[in-house]
């Protein structure tokens, strides 16, 4: 008895001594702030966080892999202390939301018919699904059975609707579905999250530079939610007034109504929303995610610089636009003419960017006004460059600089500027790409009596966009096709006189695939005009450089824009980013707010210490094999609603905006033609 | 007794699979066979800890229990000895070998005292086998284990995907067809 009691206290000490040493030895330094995290969580190990168990939360909240608010359980007394501990400030922590990505339900048609289980694990083992489509909802709701707070139910159409106000954004959902029909995620992922392959995306919304969610939005204003609508566009652009005026809708060319009617008038649904928003006279909050305190320069507010900075403002960092001009809105405010975008709109839109808490140095020039190496001694994490392509190419043929010589982006800066220009009689305009034609209709309102439009192609290789052409037209511009100029002609006191041009004919396609135009012999023809416009292609004006020694690194391209990857929108100097004309060369406005938000997710993953890597799949507007259709069935032909216009006799002489707003009641009308595609699928009636 | 190496192995993963023929260890059998990948976490912790446990209290039994004459306090001290092996491997692992310590995770401390491990070592010093001997025998128990629980896992997650009768349906099913891999483990009797 006695022997059995001292062996076992002896065998006991033995371990106990032996664990004590073995935990001198072995002793891994831990964060003792994991401990202290760890007693604030609830200790359930539910697993609702999405990690193995308490312990394993902590470690992930302390490591910054989970926010404060990972735990489920806990009340807001242990978020905010877990926060303090953290050093951020208490309750800032994002919160996770469950959106849903499908709501195409029970429209795609079944593969095969399905008897098994009644769960989308099971019918998803059986080659991925039932339905057609491969990334879309299999409808058996194990998202609402996973959901432990009764905040998903399956709605009319056969897929999961989330309450936003139970969603605790647990991630059961995004687990328990084999899809990614739902995803948890904080608003700045979803702001930041660019197209992917396994998205679910309508032609349109694959086309759009800019990446929005364009059923979804058309969705909205056919419910009459226009505020949803609203908000829906600016998770990806905040621009929307300026883009349903100027954009040429290219996610149009790829409506799947278009197939078999005409598409949807999307754009006109876009500005009608944000006219809406901004007659009503309040502005919509954007929410944002906490402060982070990086520092984000921003050269140039253009459409690329102000959109960046929207998201990176919107991500919680604090980004100080540097504008040379008088006011943001570079392109925008001065190559757009006001009858295309009225300026009082522009700064309406623009203030709504500010109020965000978006800083801005207008009249300061980089290089000039300022130098890079001040700016990176004045404490800035990284500097995105969107400096825009301002610089007017010439045309090299003699007389180019008489007086009456002008060109195109230099012109329309300084009427947008107010400027008072010698303006002729006759005006040469020479180029066919949208600024010689905002030139033209220009000049048209300036009051002269003839403007020519001098472009050595033929109409159909313009690049410029259709309704301008049109509306130059109507608006009485005389086209000179096929006409290549050739010297400028001027009198003794070097005034413009004249612009002689060769005529061409077309010959072999070159590398654009457009055919090239060839000189005729002896076909000089002499066009009377006292002005001659050159608007023939822009470059980056990239004068700035050299001052600085940071600057001489930086890789420039052949065509004198910023050598970066077009996937991160990085240049090789890690801290600088580019996107907008100066890194793409001229391009559209869109284009332009679609780089300005892949560079803010760079720049946000430079920031954050993550490496800047391109987002896997991101599909880059090149459209998912499959989704384009080569017919459609199942439409009624419904007129597309024309975009009402000032008559022309009366807007030749004015400023005033041309292009009209439509009708809440052609606005929804409209909004009903959208088919509401996904991939696949699509409302075959769409019903009125 | 003293069988040869190779009927041993046969023997320990086949014939006196410790989970089918002897239903030790039915718990994390139970517990952390719903997933394929938790399996493989648990069988890997059970060879590891296994053979371990059996090395360490087979020289505990012979150099300690018998020559002290204390024999009959044998189950208690396993468990002791047992217990704070798998606490002192793990600060070890935790230490010089992290990669190791992450795959094992959770189910490391879990089976300290997992019956299985006990009984394996018990198994041995009944059976009156040398060092040697034991140690085969508890790598041979420990991979009979890794395979019932990894088929086992493998049978659930397709079972998840079966129309099941609601009263049958988790663990119920689970435990039916336990019992019928346990029936086909009875073909191997008789082999050694």
């Amino acid at each position: 008895m006695v022997t059995s009691i001292l062996f076992l206290l002896l065998l006991g000490a033995i371990c106990g001594l032996l664990l004590g040493f073995a935990s001198k030895i072995f002793y891994v330094y831990e964060d003792p702030r994991i401990v202290k995290v760890e007693l604030l969580l609830a200790g359930a190990n539910c697993g609702g966080c999405g990690f193995a168990g308490c312990s394993a939360a902590a470690q992930a909240i302390v490591n910054d892999a989970a926010p404060a608010n990972a735990c489920i359980l806990i009340g807001k007394e242990n978020i905010s202390a877990i926060a303090g501990m953290m050093g951020t400030e208490a309750g800032v922590a994002e919160p996770m939301k469950s959106y849903n990505n499908c709501d195409g339900g029970n429209r795609a048609a079944d593969r095969y018919r399905y008897s098994g289980l009644n769960t989308c694990s099971a019918v998803a083992a059986l080659f991925g699904g039932k339905r057609e489509c491969a990334v879309g909802c299999l409808g058996f709701g194990d998202c609402a059975q996973a959901c432990k707070f009764n905040a998903i139910h399956l709605g009319a159409g056969g897929y999961p609707v989330v309450h936003k106000e139970k969603c605790v954004g647990c991630g059961a959902c995004e687990t328990a579905c084999p899809k990614s029909i739902l995803e948890v995620r904080t608003v700045s992922h979803r702001l930041l999250h660019l197209n992917a392959v396994d998205d679910a995306l309508a032609p349109c919304t694959q086309t759009c530079p800019a990446e929005i969610d364009i059923p979804r939005y058309i969705n909205h204003i056919r419910n009459g939610d226009f505020e949803a609508a609203v908000n829906t566009i600016r998770e990806k652009n905040p621009l929307l007034l300026a883009c349903g005026r100027v954009c040429p809708h290219p996610c149009e060319s790829f409506c799947r109504r278009g197939i078999a009617d005409e598409p949807v008038s999307i754009n006109q649904l876009k500005r009608f929303v944000a006219d809406m928003e901004m007659n009503s006279g309040k502005r919509l909050p954007i929410d944002r995610a906490p402060d982070t305190g990086k520092r984000v320069a921003v050269i140039g507010g253009g459409p690329a610089g102000l959109s960046c900075a929207y998201f990176l403002r919107r991500a919680g960092h604090h980004p100080e636009i540097f504008e040379a001009m008088p006011k943001l809105g570079g392109m925008l405010r001065y190559g757009i003419p006001e009858y295309r975008l009225p300026k009082k709109v522009l700064d309406w839109e623009i203030e709504g960017i500010l109020h965000l808490g978006v800083k801005n140095h207008t009249n300061a020039r980089l290089g000039v006004d300022f130098d890079f190496g001040s700016l990176i001694a004045s404490g800035f994490d990284a500097v995105f460059f969107s400096i825009g392509a301002w610089n007017d190419a010439n045309l090299r043929i003699p007389g180019e600089d008489l007086d009456g010589c002008f060109t195109g982006i230099n012109f329309l800066a300084r009427i947008g500027n107010g400027e008072k220009i010698p303006i002729g009689r006759r005006v040469a305009v020479i180029g066919g790409g949208n600024t010689a034609i905002d030139c033209c209709r220009t000049l048209i309102r300036q009051g002269v009596d003839k403007v020519y439009l001098v472009y050595r192609r033929t109409r159909q290789e313009m690049p410029a966009n259709e309704v301008e052409i049109t509306a130059a037209l109507n608006e009485g511009i005389e086209f000179l096709f096929l006409s290549a100029p050739n010297r400028v002609m001027g009198n003794d006191e070097k005034q413009v006189i004249g612009l002689e041009y060769l005529k061409m004919e077309l010959g072999e396609p070159d590398s654009s695939g457009r055919l090239r135009p060839l000189p005729v012999k002896g076909s000089e023809t002499v066009l009377d005009v006292d002005m001659v416009i050159t608007a023939i292609g822009q470059s980056p004006l990239l004068d700035f450089r050299g001052k600085g020694d940071r600057l001489d690194g930086l890789a420039i391209t052949r065509w004198n824009t910023f050598d970066v990857d077009p996937a991160t929108c990085q240049t090789n100097v890690p801290y600088i980013f580019a996107a907008g004309d100066s890194a793409t060369g001229p391009a559209l406005v869109v284009d332009a707010i679609g780089g300005g938000r892949k560079a803010a997710r760079s720049i946000d993953l430079f920031l954050k210490g993550k490496p800047v890597i391109p987002q896997p799949e991101a599909i880059f507007n090149k459209h998912i094999p499959g989704t384009i259709f080569e017919s459609v069935d199942g439409v009624v032909k419904k007129k597309r609603t024309q975009v009402p216009e000032l008559p022309v006799a009366s807007r030749i002489h004015s400023l005033d905006e041309v292009a009209l707003v439509i009708t809440e009641a052609q606005a929804r009308y409209e909004a009903n033609r959208c088919l509401n595609c996904c991939r696949l699928c699509y409302n075959k009636e769409s019903g009125v | 007794m003293q069988t040869g190496y190779f009927e041993l192995i046969i023997s320990c993963i086949f014939v006196n699979n410790i989970l089918l023929a002897q239903f030790l260890g039915n718990c994390p059998f139970l517990g952390t066979s719903k997933k394929m990948e938790t399996a493989v976490g648990m069988a890997m912790a059970v060879v590891f800890v296994l053979v371990l446990s059996g090395a360490i209290t087979w020289v505990v039994y012979t150099f300690i229990l018998v020559p002290f004459d204390l024999v009959y306090l044998r189950t208690i001290s396993f468990i002791l000895v047992i217990a704070a092996l798998v606490q002192f491997v793990e600060m070890f692992l935790k230490k010089s070998i992290p990669a190791l310590y992450a795959g094992l995770g959770i189910f490391l401390p879990l089976i300290t005292t997992n019956c299985a491990v006990l009984g394996v070592c018990v198994l041995n010093i009944d059976k009156g086998m040398d060092f040697l001997h034991s140690l085969v025998a508890s790598v041979a128990y420990a991979l009979g284990y890794g395979l019932a629980l990894i088929l086992f896992a493998g049978l659930r997650e397709r079972i998840l995907l079966a129309r099941v009768p609601k009263p049958l349906q988790d663990t119920s099913i689970g435990l039916i067809t336990a019992g019928m891999i346990a029936l086909a483990f009875f073909a191997f009797q008789g082999m050694v």
